[in-house]
């Protein structure tokens, strides 16, 4: 498997929106190619045939009434919101003049 | 107060606790403000509490003995104190998951878990320290700063329910819920010489469990014995119809199990993988011993090899930072908790990276990462769609096991608990904690740690791990139950009285 670099730290923290600071970059790089290394283990294990599981505990279709109940208090809510507008969650500007 | 109760109130168990309650001979009142007061005179060296929320605990303490004063019939643990780890919803009350991006927020609901507690009129004493989103064994990757283990308060009481454990084990709570992903019930249970289950996945709601692997999580109660543990257990379990994996079946009968407490003609199966190499000398020594204990109790011994547990590690730790970077996206910065660099100016974008870099830590910010790239296009076959694979190869690994015994065995934790500082920066050092708690959690089954003696070296606790098939969660309080009795016959009190006095 490929060595993390500094570079891909820089991605990876991008896709997951952390603002990563660029003197902390080789640190992480480090630390996740290290990490990566070890899990990269299970690719030893012959599994082309093995089906996978995402769920320990096998369920299908599971339903509930469908009965109204009562949702979140709005007030509660809104008291807890970093920024609350004419009712409404107040959030930054959702367009770039230019995309990176 | 009743003559025969011993005059520390914070050193009964949970089910003396409630029989005196319910007798008249103690007010809730007074229970509550006996470990309150206790809190207050130990909690500044242990640090297991992140919120203490004395004034709502005596007030639910009082109705409790207004209402048994009235006649009301009031459930099994009325009365009783309990500390809630704090990745579990509570209205109105701070609820940080140990993260400073939740820090001050206040929930508008309740979990499940916390309603049932409320309903079974248990005294709700406050919130625990936790490792950030349950990610850590040790509680150091707090933001909030590390609890302490109060056996030696310069070392670690586990995580990443540390808060939870330590506060049972410094006689703060009798009763604590925590929360296991990969061990973080059972790890601070065998360091704190305490017991803890993780109950089989989907046998406690995850409703208002903020989620780090959704497949993984799951809460379970904590104690000092294991008739509290199952007491517990009892309170908190069964089907809610607001977590769809909850299991829609009767909860197996922990209580009952706990007083039976028998092993005769029991299968006890010792799992060659998880022990020998790596594990420390006092806690092999323990563990062997154990072993002998239920030769001589009457269980028959055999042992079993679950090859892919070797690869559990690795497996998990491509589960859970997939799953966990998926759920943390929540944290967003829009509509709840931190936000950081909104100047009217940044995007939306920049914001949530501003706040999501300036509200989670360092082994917050390496898991989403290792998640990100596990699931990336192109690495997701060799990653993600690998383990689990494994994690199918492992469940069948115990269901093979389980043909030939009918619980499995090993020791809980690699080690006692180490100093504070000693793993923090060496992720890999920190993830080998939980070697032998880790594939019970990939494959779902239920598990117990609880105490077998301290280790001759150190002389700090040593756990033994009891694991049973999904939905076979009594057995692990048959068998805890007889290896309880028959060890605290032989040292004349449970070994958590040997914790020093602080």
């Amino acid at each position: 498997m490929t060595a993390i670099t500094r570079a891909d730290v820089a991605h990876l923290a991008r896709l997951a929106r952390l603002d990563i600071a660029p003197d902390e970059l080789d640190h992480y790089a480090s630390q996740l190619d290290v990490i990566l290394q070890s899990v990269a283990r299970v690719s030893e294990v012959a599994a082309d045939d093995i089906p996978p599981t995402s769920h320990p505990i096998p369920m299908v279709n599971v339903y509930r009434d469908d009965v109204a109940v009562p949702g979140l208090d709005r007030a509660s809510v809104a008291a807890m919101a970093p920024a609350w507008e004419d009712d409404r969650f107040r959030v930054p500007r959702i367009l770039d003049e230019e995309q990176p | 107060m009743n003559a025969g109760m011993e005059a520390d109130l914070t050193r009964q168990s949970a089910a003396v606790l409630a029989g005196a309650i319910a007798a008249g001979d103690v007010s809730a009142e007074e229970v509550a403000q006996a470990h309150l007061d206790r809190i207050t005179a130990v909690d500044e060296r242990v640090h297991a509490f992140l919120e203490v929320t004395a004034d709502a605990a005596l007030e639910s303490a009082r109705s409790v003995d207004r209402r048994r004063a009235a006649g009301d019939r009031l459930g099994p643990l009325a009365g009783v104190p309990i500390a809630v780890k704090d990745v579990l919803t509570m209205k109105g009350v701070p609820t940080t998951c140990g993260s400073r991006v939740l820090e001050g927020w206040r929930p508008p609901y309740d979990s499940t878990v916390v309603e049932r507690l409320r309903a079974a009129d248990m005294v709700i004493l406050g919130k625990t320290n936790m490792d950030e989103f349950a990610m850590g064994s040790s509680t150091e990757h707090s933001a909030y700063g590390p609890s302490h283990n109060p056996w030696d308060l310069e070392r670690i009481p586990g995580g990443s329910g540390g808060g939870s454990a330590a506060a049972i084990a410094s006689f703060e709570a009798p009763l604590a819920i925590g929360t296991d992903t990969g061990g973080s019930i059972r790890q601070p249970a065998a360091v704190t010489g305490t017991v803890g289950v993780k109950p089989t996945y989907g046998g406690v709601s995850r409703y208002g469990l903020v989620a780090l692997a959704s497949s993984l999580d799951q809460a379970g109660p904590c104690a000092r014995s294991v008739l509290d543990t199952a007491l517990l257990h009892a309170a908190i379990a069964g089907h809610d119809p607001r977590d769809s994996t909850s299991i829609d079946a009767p909860v197996p009968d922990v209580v009952a199990a706990a007083q039976r407490a028998d092993v005769r003609g029991l299968r006890v199966g010792l799992v060659r993988e998880l022990g020998g190499e790596g594990y420390q000398a006092g806690v092999s020594q323990r563990f062997a011993e154990a072993v002998e204990l239920l030769e001589a109790l009457g269980a028959e011994v055999v042992e079993v090899s679950c090859p892919h547990f070797e690869y559990a590690l690795g497996a998990y730790y491509l589960i859970l930072p997939s799953e966990a970077s998926s759920n943390l996206a929540r944290f967003d910065g829009m509509r709840y908790g931190l936000r950081v660099g909104d100047d009217g100016s940044r995007s939306v974008e920049e914001v949530m990276s501003l706040t999501r870099d300036a509200g989670f830590g360092a082994e917050v910010k390496r898991r989403i990462m290792i998640g990100t790239y596990a699931l990336s296009s192109g690495y997701y076959d060799a990653y993600y769609g690998q383990a689990q694979k494994v994690r199918t190869l492992i469940t069948r690994d115990f269901a093979a096991a389980f043909e030939q015994a009918d619980v499995l065995i090993s020791p809980t934790a690699p080690t006692t608990a180490f100093k504070i500082g000693e793993k923090v920066d060496d992720p890999i050092a920190m993830y080998l904690n939980d070697i032998a708690t880790i594939p019970v959690n990939l494959a779902g089954n239920a598990a117990m740690s609880l105490p077998i003696g301290l280790a001759p070296e150190d002389g700090l606790p040593v756990g033994l791990q009891i694991m049973a098939p999904p939905m076979a969660d009594d057995r692990l309080y048959l068998v805890g139950g007889a290896i309880e009795a028959a060890l605290s016959d032989r040292w004349g009190h449970l070994l958590i009285e040997e914790v020093p006095s602080l």
